[in-house]
């Protein structure tokens, strides 16, 4: 696969998502992959943004972990990824602005500064004085160039992008993109070869968007939610489309009411949605089980972030499937799916509203950051608009004298009963969360009955057996015999498949499987391909290996090894194939801070304490002298002048901070 | 606007007799409602009652509808998506004062505050009964209960005020002695166009010795007698404070404002329930377009 990754770095509320846009969107006409991460954090302006836009003329599965051109919009960008580019490639930059340290820029790596004032003199005097975020177009003009897409696709982008805004803002923008195309053809080397465009056009989409894309197509009229990243986009999708696709979409006070009036709705007769993330939904769960003792069908989306508690509100996490398993008191059907990417977020959603309302139960569809809100190129055809809808028992009219009494909850070899919406004559019944007769009538407080519990518990749960059997089980992805088989579930196949081609390319054959249908489990299926597998590897983002526990106590079958990355950001397909590596040898995981950590840690403190006036510039291992465990003594440099600025000492084992010593610095 | 055929109480004869204590205030109440469903002519079919938990919110199971029986404190958003998702339906949600105003008063005031168009009646019995007598948010101050043994420090709730400054655009008090006035303030609320709230004296004859029958007969007045008038906001709230020797019953306050459902503009198209469900090809395809 011929490929590039190019990093845009910056301060949030610098645009560069729209750059990164206006880039994808390029490949995607272009007919090109791509599959963009943005790490960024929960602060309106300022912070570090980090965004990284991988592209390729095969499908692209995650963001890689390499980097051949960086775009740095401010200094503290400029010092962080200019030593992470690879050989060959480029690092670009505002001259007038910023300016690139010699010793930053690796072995082989181009420094292009764009003199952003000079080059644009022209378009000023034509369009007038400039915006600082238009810095961002000159740039990506220059990526262009280097990375070989030309300008006319992204030319038509901007024209789309500013269509509302008229011709001259048009005009503005790909005359920046000329200048800074123009420019770097002149004074840099591109970084790639010539690509071939099959011009098959391709959107770019978040997971959240096919997801709530998903659900107008398979009929969903309502869906209710409160803000709460990493699922706010959903919400934001209904309701810039609500009369497009005619849901009606309501923001709620908490998500107790987000979850009740969504079941509501649900009894009301229609298809209904809700979505959060992990906290929201932690409110939300003794409202799954009133919908799995009322048999009301409802989809509620959890999108994990790093948790517990707030925990790291823009950050990626697999932490909640206990949460998602566990929800609710009781026992009761319910369903739990994690698709595994964008493609299968629209697939899974369309699929589960026709489970929900057959099944009639609650759904719980778990995603996480990463796969909600990094978007990707998918091809058009996974968005089928032939969505079969299929809602199941549902009585529309009933004849009491052919047909006797209606009884909602009526005992069935299926456990499927017939369902109904207030406004049908002669079925008049109560939804309970009190258990209940087949006429819906209480059997809890002065009329139990503990044979008619007995007999509508086995009704509820035959529900389970026969949608297992509509459902696939999980299939070994690779070579069947493989050396290794890695076991992962949700965004993280996109890694473990790269990861698994990695291993086998250097000799270890590895395959892998994906558990996307969680409850009800395929308990039988994964139990026999896990026994015949010879090494089995869990990979999860998250500490506890929460899939390979769940494996574990459905099918009696340990894992070999696990790799967990639980640091708010996805894993990456070298690291995977390395932890692979390293539990074959029986090397034991590494966990004490690493020189980059080191730095990264340092960055942390002088950010929040010393307002960056400082930065670090090298860090030297040293023995603990004192400390009780060896130290990483970190050099810092004022920012400005570059002179030494003091000194700081983190722990190698605990990442504890021991000392640190600021170097009088001359004010002026 | 159609005529109303008038149903007679029978229609809402439920499949099951209530299991509430002999004396309970909630006996009037669920006669009241059927009264009130009876003369806006609301067929069962298009009748939904929507509880939470305690004993008033048993009502649906004793009243021919459609009934939900939810979570404790829910109610109100249940109904919510119920209504939102056929407005063709007359949704009445009933409850006790720990349900509404205690572990689901947030939903209540959002609620009101968006003028939904349903119909709230709270049986308002100052004490939790289901759970054997413990103090409720509209408890008196100073009254002894399981939970406040020494007498109750909180001062109570006025369920009236909150209604009124929270937006609601229907909100009277009943009493459960007082039947048939009860029965015409909750069909007057099943009529209004936007949120009702009927706040309703249903004394708890096991776990409430001090607002009885007897307490309430002897301070009752009736709104209508004396020609007070419902529309002023301000002197709505004067009378909503009215509470010692004489404590009034009847409409305090009612206006017409616009409602949710009004606004909700894909609501224009008709109830939600009978739309029609998927996307048109066209549609289908604009949303792939936008996203290239």
């Amino acid at each position: 696969m011929q490929e590039v990754t190019i990093g845009i770095a910056g301060a949030a509320g610098d645009g560069l998502d729209k750059s990164g846009d206006t880039l994808a969107k390029t490949c995607g006409r272009l007919g090109l992959h791509v599959y963009a991460y943005n790490s960024y954090q929960s602060i309106i302006r300022g912070g570090h943004i980090w965004l990284r836009v991988r592209i390729g003329d095969k499908k692209v599965l995650n963001h890689g972990d390499n980097l051949n051109a960086v775009i740095c919009l401010n200094q503290d960008s400029l010092e962080r990824h200019a030593p992470e580019v690879n050989e060959g490639g480029v690092i670009i930059f505002n001259a007038d602005k910023l300016k690139l340290d010699p010793t930053l820029v690796p072995k082989g790596v181009q420094s292009l500064g764009l003199p952003m004032k000079e080059i644009c003199k022209e378009v000023e005097a034509e369009h007038g004085a400039l915006q600082p975020i238009m810095q961002n177009t000159v740039a990506v003009g220059a990526i262009l160039a280097l990375s070989k897409l030309g300008l006319e696709e992204a030319s038509s982008v901007m024209a789309d992008t500013f269509a509302h805004k008229g011709e001259k803002v048009i005009n503005l923008n790909v005359s920046l993109l000329k200048v800074g195309y123009e420019y770097a053809l002149k004074n840099a080397k591109e970084f790639t070869k010539e690509w071939t465009f099959s011009k098959k056009r391709r959107p770019f989409l978040t997971g959240n968007e096919a997801i709530a894309f998903g659900a107008a197509a398979a009929g969903c009229k309502f869906y209710s939610a409160y803000p709460m990243t990493p699922a706010s986009t959903i919400l934001h999708w209904m309701a810039n489309h609500a009369t497009k696709v005619d849901i009606c979409v309501k923001q709620c006070e908490d998500e107790l009411s987000v979850i009740n009036m969504a079941i509501g709705a649900g009894i009301g007769g229609v298809r209904s949605m809700c979505g959060t993330a992990g906290g929201g939904f932690a409110l939300m769960t003794e409202a799954i089980g009133m919908a799995g003792i009322m048999e009301v069908p409802v989809v509620c989306v959890e999108v994990q972030r790093g948790g517990p508690s707030t925990g790291l509100p823009t950050k990626t996490e697999q932490g909640d499937l206990f949460q998602v398993y566990g929800a609710s008191q009781g026992e009761f059907p319910k369903l739990i799916v994690a698709p595994r990417d964008i493609a299968d977020c629209y697939d899974t959603t369309v699929n589960v509203f026709n489970l929900a309302e057959k099944y009639q139960l609650p759904v719980v569809l778990i995603t996480d950051l990463l796969l909600s809100e990094h978007p990707e190129t998918v091809d058009p055809e996974a968005f089928y608009s032939d969505v079969k809808i299929n809602r199941g028992e549902l009585v529309t009219e009933w004849n009491p004298e052919k047909q006797g009494k209606f009884k909602r909850f009526k005992f069935t070899d299926s456990g499927i009963s017939p369902r109904v919406y207030p406004g049908t004559e002669h079925c008049n019944y109560v939804s309970a969360t009190d258990d209940h007769d087949e006429e819906s009538i209480l059997i809890s407080d002065m009329f139990t009955s503990p044979p008619i519990r007995r007999k509508i518990s086995e009704k509820r749960f035959r529900k389970m057996e026969n949608l297992l059997k509509e459902l696939p089980a999980p299939k070994l992805e690779g070579p069947a015999d493989a050396d290794v088989t890695l076991v992962c579930w949700g965004s993280t196949s996109g890694v473990v498949a790269e990861a698994a081609e990695l291993l086998t390319a250097q000799g270890v054959k590895t395959n892998f499987l994906v558990i996307k249908w969680i409850v009800p489990f395929h308990a039988k299926e994964v139990q026999e391909l896990l026994a015949k597998a010879k090494k089995k590897i869990s990979v999860e983002v998250n500490y506890t290996s929460q899939m390979a526990r769940y494996i574990k106590m459905e099918t009696g079958v340990s894992m070999d090894g696990h790799v967990n990355r639980y640091d708010g950001e996805p894993l990456e397909p070298k690291e995977v194939a390395g932890r692979v590596q390293d539990i074959l040898k029986g090397k034991k995981i590494d966990l004490d801070v690493s020189e980059d950590d080191a730095k990264e840690m340092a960055y942390h403190y002088l950010r929040t304490h010393y307002a960056e006036k400082l930065r670090p510039v090298r860090a030297v291992r040293e023995s603990a002298n004192g400390q009780g465990e060896p130290v990483w003594n970190i050099e810092l440099a004022e920012r400005v002048t570059g002179k030494r600025g003091g000194k700081m000492k983190i722990g190698v084992h605990t990442g504890a901070t021991y000392h640190f010593e600021k170097e009088p610095v001359e004010s002026k | 606007m159609a005529t109303v055929i008038e149903l007679p109480i029978e229609t809402y004869k439920g499949p099951v007799d209530p299991d509430w204590c002999p004396g309970c205030g909630d006996f009037g109440v669920l006669r009241s409602v059927q009264q009130a469903a009876g003369k806006c002519g609301v067929h069962p079919k298009d009748l939904v009652v929507v509880s939470g938990i305690g004993c008033s919110s048993n009502l649906p199971g004793f009243i021919h509808a459609y009934g939900i029986h939810s979570l404790h404190g829910r109610s109100v958003p249940v109904a919510t998506g119920a209504h939102l998702a056929n407005t063709d339906l007359k949704v009445v949600i009933t409850g006790g004062d720990g349900d509404g105003y205690g572990i689901g008063v947030g939903h209540l005031i959002h609620a009101m505050r968006r003028n939904l168009d349903v119909t709230y009646v709270v049986m308002d019995n100052q004490i939790y009964g289901l759970t054997t007598g413990q103090a409720s948010p509209t408890t008196a101050k100073g009254m002894k209960t399981k939970s406040t043994p020494a007498g109750n420090f909180e001062s109570p709730l006025n369920p009236l005020v909150l209604a009124i400054t929270s937006g609601a655009t229907y909100v009277a008090r009943g009493f459960s002695g007082e039947q048939k006035q009860l029965g015409d303030l909750i069909a007057g609320g099943i009529a209004h166009k936007g949120f009702a709230l009927i706040d309703v004296f249903s004394p708890c004859v096991t776990y409430n010795k001090v607002n009885t029958y007897p307490y309430f007969k002897e301070r009752v007045y009736k709104l209508e007698d004396e020609g007070y008038d419902p529309t002023d906001f301000y002197k709505a709230i004067e009378k909503a404070y009215e509470w010692g020797d004489r404590i009034p019953l009847g409409v305090v306050y009612k206006t017409e404002q616009e409602t949710y459902e009004d606004n909700e503009p894909v609501l224009k198209k008709g109830p939600l329930v009978k739309q029609k469900l998927g996307l048109p090809k066209n549609v289908h395809q604009e949303l792939i377009d936008e996203m290239i």
